[in-house]
């Protein structure tokens, strides 16, 4: 709550908006105190006083009233009758979300039904049918707003409370031995409140301009009282002549609600967590760079090369380092492997080679990349777009959400290579289909015209790379390709790679958690640890001789099928958190063998026989090297 | 395709019937005789005993309502008694004019929407989307009446640029250009709030959409960034954007009463206005329940068009 | 000795495109019909890949999910649907996500609270001292208590799961892949917890998991499933080294091994019947290397092939 209200107050244009909401508030609670003249006194002889004439600082209406009374009268009307109907609307459409939301089934279709029927009118019709029945008057606009908004908060509200429903701790709730009404009062609810008041805080506003409107039409509050809406109403006949009439109150409501508003975002930012965290800005085209020290030289070595990365997230005042100093270099063909548990910094630094780490909130700050002698970091636009999907490609994780779901994955692979090469539209098609026979299809004539949605997750991971092959790649980035998928898929999508690699002749950085792939897959391997590379070597000599403890640790700890019923070594501890790194070495807090000296200074690599490992006691000496 | 639009047609049934049986119950609230509260100033015992005959007023409340249904359906929605004409007649003249200036103002909120919220995303925190977040708060919060009002006095008034209201001429009008002057000031005033929702909606659907991992795949093939934002995001968006694009007609639909009493605009929610005032009962019930049925055909299209973007929706 | 759990012909029909009234369109089967016994004190395994069923059967197995046909025993007592205190009280779960498993809104105080209130009546005294005692137990500091879910580790929220199951203070637990939400280094920690728990208080496991290695490490007899129904049932050091159903065997040599090389697993394709419109036969016909006539047109049920094994094929292979 207390955050709650330091994130508010922070938004300035909240502020505003809830400082001249106050003021308003308090002046219509007052109204009945303050020195006002009476606001339905009529003087013909006064009327259409210009503002500021004496005695009446707003002047007088076409009867003669003092405007400034009514309207403060009229404020504390409208206010009063639009947060009523806010309210009403609130706790009546909620109430019937959560119970058609938690319920699902046949009590929500019917509920929803409903719901839907109601919606089929366009609000106001609704509005002027209760009114027309119920006769005008300002409580029956109220009655007809409130009606006309519960469709409104029950829909939204289901939907809320459909996802909840369906959480796992409902579930837990439920074998914890809740009954139906102990779960919607203390599970979902605390968890959609939050929401309703959203809502609430979003829809308020427009319950004052409906209700004003109402009252406008003459329909809401009747002569002599007035609401800022009937105020405006019966200055309309005078608009042209005696203008002031009309902006006084029309000024009040738009004041009003534009306050609302401007408090409404506020509480709505406040409230989403993933605006809280920044989640929902929106990622550049390319990584911000900037870069702390001179970057180091080019022009490196084989298709990729990577130097002393840095890739930071900064996230209002912490920064997660989540790439650290990362050197890799990747010759043509070769297939290197990347390997760490998740969080490690794996991802990122296969996105930040062409720039795609997000950013916001995403910055690399320092190293290079070089391909072709350019070093990448920092390249222009123009630079980076045209290389990616041409020089270097890329396979991601989960192919259902790397597809788009609304373009045919034919003239998706087709946009892959239009994008770097002027070919014809039947060329284009048919090169799709023969990059489908190439990943082994079958039908590819017909798949070609297919959505990703009607495809397998196997198949649409084939997609995905025929995508990546498209123009010819020199480096494949392949980002944990087979994670999301069952082990037989993998095996049939693990094979393809390995052949493809080999008769394209294309390079493979191929990142994973798991070392049977590793194991099957790759020439050399890098193992990452907290944002660093604790070790690197051949496969061979990594899995039968690691060098780094917790290498040898992690390998401990993963089953390996056909080792039959077991107790696994465990690493104790937690990953570190990249935004709170230890001194020295990030996995000494976890390792049987660290020392004070490990905790002292940066951990630095040693090199030797073609490995390196960062550790002060590595678990094997490595072979000693001349300094070159 | 068409028999998706066919399936549509059919489930709009019982929406239809569902917004006669709620525009019945509502009427049938009128507290009193509903013969007289029907008639009004104009219950005369002959016209009591007519319209008795005719709704079938005497009856339990189920058969009133077939038999309102029955004529309804045979295009009878009664007589105005205010006007001494039929309701439809009425209706349909109006209706007309009511298409015109809600249709222009959503077209016009659709386009100018859109493009405003994707900007708005596209250059998120930039000037322009500061920009676009004020100008949208403002057209958000300001009462469309009282816009139509300070432009008639801006526009109309001040600067003679535009007719004060009405919609043609009364000497010499009648031509379309006519027409399109009139339309101008009210189609503005209209559109501004939808506009605004619109536009804050699609920025933020936009800005789901952007941190999507097919426009990560989309960048990492090289799609150029324009490219990326108007098509492949917005593409993703739009599924978001049009379901609201059927509730916002809804809106405009409904902010056109507003509009066409500040305009003096010869529509469908001048005519309710003034019939509610009259209470002239079977004219409200009877554009209520012609306009609701329109409105829910508009949204049938709504969902076709949604249905021809996303191919995820069986069809 | 005695059985834990007891299930016969337990299956699951999902209606789908059901109209406002009147029956569905058409159905899709979960789960086809499941025989299984659990004695006491065993752990059983579950392995398939997604979607082939795991997790209904688990929902069902503790009441969150009314079977479609068959019966649940629970030591001997028939599953009361109805109440969902009783079988809480016998049978609980621990759920995949360990993070949306606790209520957000919620301190762990409070969520531990729950079972001890609700299906054993406790008083405040008493709850705080077993809150304590079972805190103690899944290796979490008591100060946690007053925190909330967001503020845990992935392996931290599994372990306050485990210790709400715990509270229960059910034999049996339904384990639906506990760990593989989890970082490896992680996973093992709460494997060898689950293993300790087990032997401190005498549970049974029911452990699902789609990893037919961590399946291996901690289960004393293993199920198979594929499409809905069990495929093989075995000891497990026994079913992936000697597997009977071809199903098995291509799991099995599927899965990526240190120092085996990478050779695709003879299989066509890798396509799922379709589940709405399920061809006679075997499941698996499809897919399998062995297949013949008699495979598409009948459905082989399970058989006991060798001491303790069961497959249902009609070509088993050799063991
Ligand atoms: N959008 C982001 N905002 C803030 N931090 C992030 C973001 N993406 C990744 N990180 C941080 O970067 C670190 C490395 O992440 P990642 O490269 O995805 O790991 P891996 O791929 O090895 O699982 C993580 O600890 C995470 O905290
Ligand atoms: S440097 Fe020290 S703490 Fe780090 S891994 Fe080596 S021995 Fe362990
Ligand atoms: S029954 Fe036939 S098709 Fe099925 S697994 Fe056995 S051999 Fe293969
Ligand atoms: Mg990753």
């Amino acid at each position: 709550m207390t955050q709650f209200i330091k994130l508010l107050a922070r938004n300035q244009l909240a502020l505003a908006g809830g400082i001249i909401l106050s003021i308003v508030v308090l002046v219509s609670i007052l109204v009945p105190i303050l020195p006002l003249q009476p606001p339905d006194v009529t003087n013909t002889a006064d009327r259409f006083m210009a503002p500021f004439s004496e005695g009446h600082w707003l002047g007088t209406d076409h009867l003669g009233r003092d405007l400034l009374s009514r309207l403060l009268w009229g404020t504390r009307l409208s206010l009063a009758v639009g947060a009523a109907a806010a309210i009403v609307a609130a706790v009546i459409g909620s109430a019937i979300g959560i119970v058609a939301g938690y319920f699902g089934g046949t009590t929500d279709n019917v509920i929803m039904r409903g719901v839907d029927m109601l919606m089929a009118f366009p609000y106001i019709l609704l509005a002027l049918a209760i009114v027309a029945a119920l006769g005008p008057g300002l409580m029956n606009a109220l009655i007809a707003v409130a009606a006309v908004n519960i469709p409104f908060f029950a829909r939204n509200i289901r939907g809320i409370t459909v996802g909840i429903a369906h959480k796992e701790f409902v579930d837990a709730a439920k074998l914890a031995g809740k009954g139906h009404l102990t779960i919607l009062t203390t599970e979902i609810l605390p968890n959609v409140v939050p929401v309703i008041v959203i809502a609430m805080s979003t829809t308020i506003g427009w319950m004052i301009l409906e209700t004003a409107g109402l009252s406008f039409l003459g329909l809401g509050s009747q002569p002599p009282q007035a609401d800022l809406g009937s105020m405006l109403g019966e200055a309309r006949s005078a608009l042209i002549t005696n203008p002031h009439t009309s902006v006084v109150p029309g000024l009040m409501i738009f004041i009003i609600v534009m306050s609302i508003n401007l408090l409404g975002d506020g509480v709505r930012d406040a409230l989403d967590p993933r605006l809280r965290s920044g989640a929902l800005s929106r990622p550049k085209p390319t990584t911000t760079v900037a870069r702390q020290s001179s970057p180091p030289h080019g022009p490196g070595e084989g298709v990729l090369d990577i130097r002393e990365l840095e890739t930071q997230f900064h996230v209002g005042k912490r920064v997660f380092k989540a790439v650290n100093q990362v050197s890799l270099n990747i010759e043509p063909g070769e297939c290197l492997g990347v390997i760490g548990e998740s969080g490690s910094g794996k991802s990122v630094t296969a996105l930040s080679v062409m720039g795609l780490v997000a950013s916001p909130p995403g910055v690399i700050t320092g190293g290079a990349v070089f391909h072709g002698g350019q070093d990448l970091v920092g390249a222009r636009y123009s630079t980076l777009r045209r290389l990616r999907g041409d020089k270097v490609a890329y396979i991601f994780q989960d192919p259902l959400s790397t597809l788009h779901p609304l373009i045919r994955v034919g003239e998706q692979l087709a946009e892959a290579i239009r994008v770097h090469h002027p070919v014809g539209k039947a060329e284009l098609r048919q090169r799709a289909i023969d990059l489908l026979n190439d990943v082994r299809i079958p039908n590819a004539e017909s798949r070609v015209d297919s959505y990703p949605h009607e495809m397998s997750g196997g198949m649409r991971q084939r997609v995905a790379i025929a995508m990546a092959l498209a123009n010819e790649p020199e480096v494949i980035i392949a980002d944990e390709p087979t994670t999301a998928l069952d082990v037989t898929v993998q095996a049939q999508v693990l094979s393809l790679l390995d052949d493809l690699r080999r008769e394209h002749n294309v390079a493979i950085m191929f990142i994973t958690h798991d070392f049977g792939v590793v194991a099957q897959l790759c020439d050399r391997v890098a193992v990452m640890y907290g944002g660093q590379i604790v070790e690197q070597g051949t496969t061979d000599d990594i899995l039968a001789n690691p060098a780094h403890p917790y290498t040898r640790k992690l390998m401990e700890c993963v089953p390996e099928l056909g080792a039959g019923r077991r107790e696994l070594a465990a690493i104790p501890g937690l990953p570190p958190a990249v935004d709170d790194l230890p001194p020295g070495c990030a996995f000494a807090p976890r390792c049987h063998k660290a020392q004070a000296e490990c905790t002292k200074a940066p951990i630095e690599m040693t090199r030797g026989g073609g490995r390196a490992v960062r550790c002060l006691y590595p678990e094997t000496k490595l072979v000693e090297e001349e300094p070159a | 395709m068409g028999g998706y639009i066919v399936k549509r047609l059919l489930s709009a049934i019982p929406v239809l019937l569902g917004i006669t049986v709620i525009v019945f119950l509502i009427m049938a609230l009128i507290p009193g005789d509903p013969a007289t509260a029907i008639l009004g100033s104009y219950a005369t015992p002959e016209n009591v005993e007519k319209i008795n005959r005719d709704l079938g007023l005497d009856k339990p409340l189920v058969a009133r309502y077939f038999i309102w249904l029955g004529n309804m359906l045979t295009g009878d929605f009664g007589r105005s008694f205010s006007l001494n004409r039929p309701v439809i007649d009425e209706v349909l003249e109006r209706f007309g004019a009511t298409l015109v200036l809600a249709g222009t103002a959503f077209i016009i909120c659709t386009i100018f929407g859109i493009i405003a919220g994707v900007i708005s995303a596209a250059r998120q925190y930039g000037l322009a989307d500061k920009a676009i977040t004020f100008a949208v708060l403002i057209g958000i919060s300001i009462p469309s009446f009282f816009l139509g009002m300070m432009m008639i006095l801006a526009f109309a008034v001040e600067r003679r640029w535009f007719p004060v209201s009405g919609m043609y001429a009364i000497y010499g009008g009648g031509d379309l250009a006519d027409l399109a002057w009139h339309l101008v000031m009210p189609a503005i005033a209209l559109a501004v709030v939808a506009t605004g929702v619109i536009a804050r909606l699609s920025r933020s659907a936009m800005l789901e959409v952007l941190r999507q991992d097919y426009i990560r795949t989309a960048r990492a093939k090289g799609v150029h960034e324009r490219r990326v934002i108007w098509t492949h995001a917005l593409k993703a968006a739009m599924v978001s954007i049009i379901p609201v694009l059927g509730i916002q007609a809804g809106f405009v639909l409904s902010g056109a009463v507003y509009i066409e009493i500040v305009f003096q605009w010869p529509g469908v929610g001048r005519m309710l206005v003034n019939a509610i005032l009259q209470r002239d009962i079977l004219l409200v019930q009877g554009g209520v329940v012609f306009v609701a049925a329109c409105y829910v055909l508009f949204n049938i299209a709504v969902d076709v068009a949604q249905s021809l973007l996303d191919p995820r929706i069986k069809t | 000795m005695s059985l834990a759990l007891q299930l016969d012909d337990l299956s699951k029909t999902f209606p789908v495109g059901k109209p406002l009234f009147g029956p569905a369109k058409a159905h899709v089967r979960a789960v086809r019909p499941v025989t299984l016994q659990v004695e006491t004190g065993e752990t059983l395994g579950i392995v398939g890949e997604s979607g082939c069923g795991k997790s209904t059967l688990a929902r069902m197995l503790v009441g969150l999910l009314p079977p479609s046909t068959g019966e649940i025993k629970i030591e001997g007592h028939r599953l009361n649907n109805a109440n969902p205190a009783e079988f809480g009280r016998s049978i609980q779960y621990v759920f995949q996500d360990p993070i949306s498993s606790l209520n957000p809104r919620k301190s762990i105080r409070s969520i531990l609270e729950v079972p001890l209130k609700r299906l054993h009546g406790m008083n405040a005294e008493a709850r705080r001292a077993r809150i304590s005692e079972i805190f103690a137990s899944v290796n979490l500091r008591e100060e946690f208590l007053e925190r909330y879910p967001h503020e845990f580790s992935g392996g931290q929220a599994q372990r306050i799961g485990i210790a709400r199951a715990l509270a229960a203070n059910a034999r049996i637990m339904v384990l639906d892949e506990p760990v593989s939400a989890l970082d490896v280094s992680v996973q093992a920690q709460v494997l060898n917890l689950l293993a300790r728990l087990k032997g401190e208080f005498g549970l049974t496991y029911l452990f699902i998991s789609h990893d037919l290695a961590v399946v291996e490490a901690v289960s004393d007899r293993v199920a198979v499933m594929y499409f809905g129904a069990v495929v093989e049932v075995g000891k497990a050091e026994k079913i992936f080294a000697a597997p009977r159903h071809p199903y098995t065997n291509l799991l099995a040599g599927s899965a990526p091994v240190v120092g085996r090389p990478l050779t695709p697993p003879e299989a066509k394709g890798t396509e799922l019947p379709d589940p709405l419109n399920p061809p006679p036969g075997c499941p698996f016909a499809p897919r399998c290397p062995k297949a013949t006539e008699i495979c598409r047109d009948v459905d082989p049920p399970l058989e006991q092939m060798g001491e303790d094994q069961f497959a249902a094929c009609h070509h088993p292979l050799d063991a």
